[in-house]
C-alpha cells in the first residue's frame, strides 16, 4: 500500500485554481520531492494531505486514512513542518519544542534521539526567544518541532529556505538517517541541487505537475546541446551571448553560463562570434544538464 | 576614491552574547560586494547596523562618509534596504507600494507618477498594478521590492537574502536587476545562501561566528581554500564551527 496516495485533486481560491487535477503517490519510505516556484501549489497540496483543507475535487489518502473523513486519527500520524509562522515567537526555543511535544502527549526526552542531531545546534540557545532566532535558527527549531511526536509521515514544506549551505547539507544527510527508520517523506524545495537527493520527484507550476520521475530521469528530459561558456568579463559576456543570433537561452550558473542555440550552431561559431567583440580568456565547454536546467526549461515549454 | 561602506571593529552584543565581533572591511562605490556566513554568523544584525537601524555596542562604521551612531537620517537618504522577511506592504497594491515608499523619500506627485510607470513597465506589471501585493508570486514581489528600494536613487542598496525561495529563473532575473544597478553605480551590498549567486560577486565576505574568516575576490578565496566552487570555501570555512 503506498504511503501517499494524491488521487486527481483539485483546489481553488477564488478563480485562482491554486491545484489542478493532481495525482501522484509515494511509496513507504520513499523520500519524495514536490520541486516548484512559488505559486505553483505546493503548499496547498500540504494542507490538503494533512487535513487542514479540504479538496474541492478528488481524494487523498495518507498510511490509508482519507484525508477528509479521518483527519482525526490522521494528525498525530503526521508530522508537518509549515514554511512559515510555526514557531511561537513569545516562547523559548525549549519551550516551543516542549510545547509541540505537550499537543501530542509525548515529552522531549522521549523522543529526543529523532531530533538530537540537530537539536544539539540550538541546545546553547536554548533560553532564547523564537523570535530573536537567526532565519535559519528558526527553521532548524522548526523541524525538531514536527519531529517530537515520532510521526509516520512527515511533510517538510521548505524546510530548508533559508538555511545555509553548511547546514543544508547535514539537514538533507539528516532526512536520509531518518528515511532509514522508514519514515516516508514529502519535502518542497526551491533549491534544485537538493531534489538529486530525493527518490523521485514531481516538477510543479500554476497548480500542476510538469513531470515526475527520478532526479536523474529528470535530467534526461533535457535533449537539446548545452554548453557551458566563461570569460573575463561575465556581464559583457551576458549581454552579448543574449544577443547573439544563434542564442536560445543563456543563464548564469555560478561562474559560467548556460548556453542553448539554434539547430547547427557549433563551439566554433559561438567563439568566432565572442573574438570579434574582443572577449578575453573565453572557454565554451559542451556539458550534460543538470536538474536545474530542466526545470528551467520545463518551466518555460511546460 | 571614495568608499561606500568603511567598518572599524564593529560589535554587537545582545547581554553577553556577542552576535558581530570586532568586523573590519570596506566597501568601494560601485562594487557588488557579497556578505556570506552561516546562520546565526551575524549578518542581518550588521546590515542593521549599517541601516542605522541598530545601534553597534562599539566600534565605527561609515556609509557614503555618514556616521552610523550620529548621521542615521543622513544615511537613510542614501541608502536602500531590502529586509531578510518582507519589504513591502502586502495588503497595499503594487502601484500604491512604490507610491508609498517613493512618499517617505519626499518624491512629488509627477516624479512619483513616472516612477511608478517606469517600474511597471520594466518589471512587466501591468496586468498586476493594481493588485494587492500578497497575491503575488515570491518571485515578483523580490523584484518589486528591489526597484522600491531603489525608488530615491540610493548610493548603496542593502539586500539581506532577497533570492530566498526564489525559483531559478526569477532568481537570475533578479541578478541581471543587481548587476544593471550596479553598472548605474549603485554600490551592492548582499547576502545569500545561494553559493552560485557569490561568483556573482566583485567580492565576498564570510562570516563565521559573528567575524569575518575571509575576503576576497571569488577566484582569489577558491585559490587560497584550494577548491573549485565558492560552495567548497564555504563548507571548509564553516565546517568544524558551531553551526547555528
Ligand atoms: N534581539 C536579539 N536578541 C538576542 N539575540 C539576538 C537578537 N537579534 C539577533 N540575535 C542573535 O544574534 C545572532 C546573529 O543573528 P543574525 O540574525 O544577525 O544572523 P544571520 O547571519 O543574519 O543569520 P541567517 O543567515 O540565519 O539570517 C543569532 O545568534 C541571533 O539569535
Ligand atoms: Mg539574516
Amino acid at each position: 500500500m503506498d504511503a501517499i496516495v494524491i488521487d486527481n485533486v483539485s483546489k481553488a481560491y477564488g478563480s485562482t485554481k491554486a491545484v489542478q487535477t493532481v495525482s501522484l503517490s509515494v511509496k513507504p519510505g520513499e523520500l519524495f520531492g514536490l520541486i516548484g516556484p512559488d505559486g505553483a501549489g505546493k503548499t496547498t497540496l500540504f494542507k490538503i494531505l494533512v487535513t487542514l483543507l479540504r479538496p474541492d475535487e478528488g481524494r487523498a489518502t495518507v498510511v490509508g486514512r482519507d484525508v477528509v473523513k479521518d483527519f482525526r486519527a490522521l494528525r498525530s500520524l503526521v508530522g508537518y513542518m509549515p514554511g512559515r509562522f510555526s514557531l511561537y515567537p513569545d516562547l523559548t526555543v525549549e519551550e516551543n519544542l516542549s510545547f509541540f511535544a505537550t499537543v501530542f502527549g509525548t515529552s522531549i526526552q522521549a523522543n529526543y534521539d529523532l531530533i538530537r542531531e540537530i537539536y544539539v545546534q540550538l541546545e546553547p540557545f536554548k533560553d532564547r526567544r523564537a523570535g530573536a532566532l537567526s532565519g535559519g535558527m528558526k527553521q532548524k527549531l522548526a523541524l525538531c518541532c514536527a519531529l517530537i511526536h515520532k510521526p509516520e509521515v512527515l511533510f517538510l514544506d521548505e524546510p530548508t529556505t533559508g538555511v545555509d549551505a553548511v547546514s543544508r547539507k547535514e539537514f538533507w544527510e539528516m532526512l536520509q538517517r531518518l528515511k532509514e527508520r522508514q519514515l516516508t517523506m514529502l519535502v518542497s524545495t526551491p533549491y534544485m541541487d537538493e531534489a538529486n537527493r530525493c527518490d523521485r520527484i514531481a516538477l510543479m507550476q500554476t497548480g500542476q505537475i510538469l513531470a515526475i520521475d527520478t532526479p536523474s530521469g529528470v535530467e534526461h528530459l533535457f535533449r537539446k546541446p548545452l554548453y557551458a561558456v566563461k570569460a573575463a568579463e561575465t556581464f559583457r559576456l551576458i549581454q552579448d551571448l543574449r544577443k547573439a543570433p544563434f542564442t536560445q537561452t543563456c543563464y548564469a550558473f555560478g561562474e559560467y553560463l548556460h548556453l542553448t542555440t539554434e539547430e547547427g550552431t557549433t563551439p566554433a561559431d559561438i567563439d568566432r562570434y565572442l573574438r570579434e567583440r574582443r572577449h578575453e580568456h573565453v572557454t565554451i565547454k559542451p556539458i550534460q544538464a543538470g536538474i536545474e536546467d530542466s526545470f528551467m526549461a520545463l518551466m518555460q515549454h511546460g | 576614491m571614495d568608499k561606500a561602506v568603511i567598518t572599524n571593529k564593529l560589535t554587537k552584543k545582545f547581554g553577553d552574547f556577542v552576535a558581530t565581533n570586532e568586523i573590519t572591511f570596506d566597501v568601494a562605490q560601485g562594487e557588488i560586494f557579497g556578505f556570506l556566513g552561516a546562520n546565526g554568523a551575524g549578518k542581518t544584525t550588521a546590515i542593521r547596523m549599517l541601516c542605522g537601524l541598530l545601534k553597534p555596542t562599539s566600534g565605527d562604521a561609515r556609509i557614503a562618509g555618514f556616521d552610523v551612531y550620529r548621521q542615521t537620517e543622513q544615511i537613510k537618504q542614501v541608502i536602500g534596504y531590502m529586509s531578510q522577511k518582507f519589504s513591502l506592504y502586502e495588503d497595499l497594491t503594487v502601484r500604491e507600494n512604490i507610491r508609498f515608499y517613493g512618499g517617505i523619500y519626499g518624491l512629488n506627485r509627477a516624479d512619483l507618477k513616472a516612477k511608478s510607470d517606469q517600474i511597471i513597465e520594466q518589471l512587466n506589471l501591468g496586468s498586476v498594478a493594481d493588485k494587492l501585493v500578497a497575491s503575488l508570486p515570491l518571485g515578483w514581489k523580490q523584484r518589486l521590492a528591489f526597484s522600491v528600494a531603489l525608488v530615491h536613487n540610493p548610493r548603496i542598496v542593502f539586500l539581506d537574502e532577497p533570492t530566498g525561495g526564489v525559483d531559478p529563473i526569477t532568481r537570475r532575473q533578479f541578478w541581471d536587476m543587481i548587476y544593471e544597478a550596479a553598472d548605474r553605480g549603485t554600490t551592492i551590498f548582499v547576502t545569500t545562501h545561494y553559493m552560485d549567486e557569490a561568483e556573482y560577486c566583485n567580492r565576498v565576505s564570510i562570516m563565521v561566528d559573528g567575524r569575518i574568516k575571509a575576503l576576497d575576490t571569488p577566484s582569489g578565496l577558491k585559490r587560497s581554500f584550494g577548491t573549485d566552487s565558492m560552495d567548497g570555501v564555504f563548507q571548509i570555512l564553516a565546517r568544524g564551527t558551531s553551526t547555528k
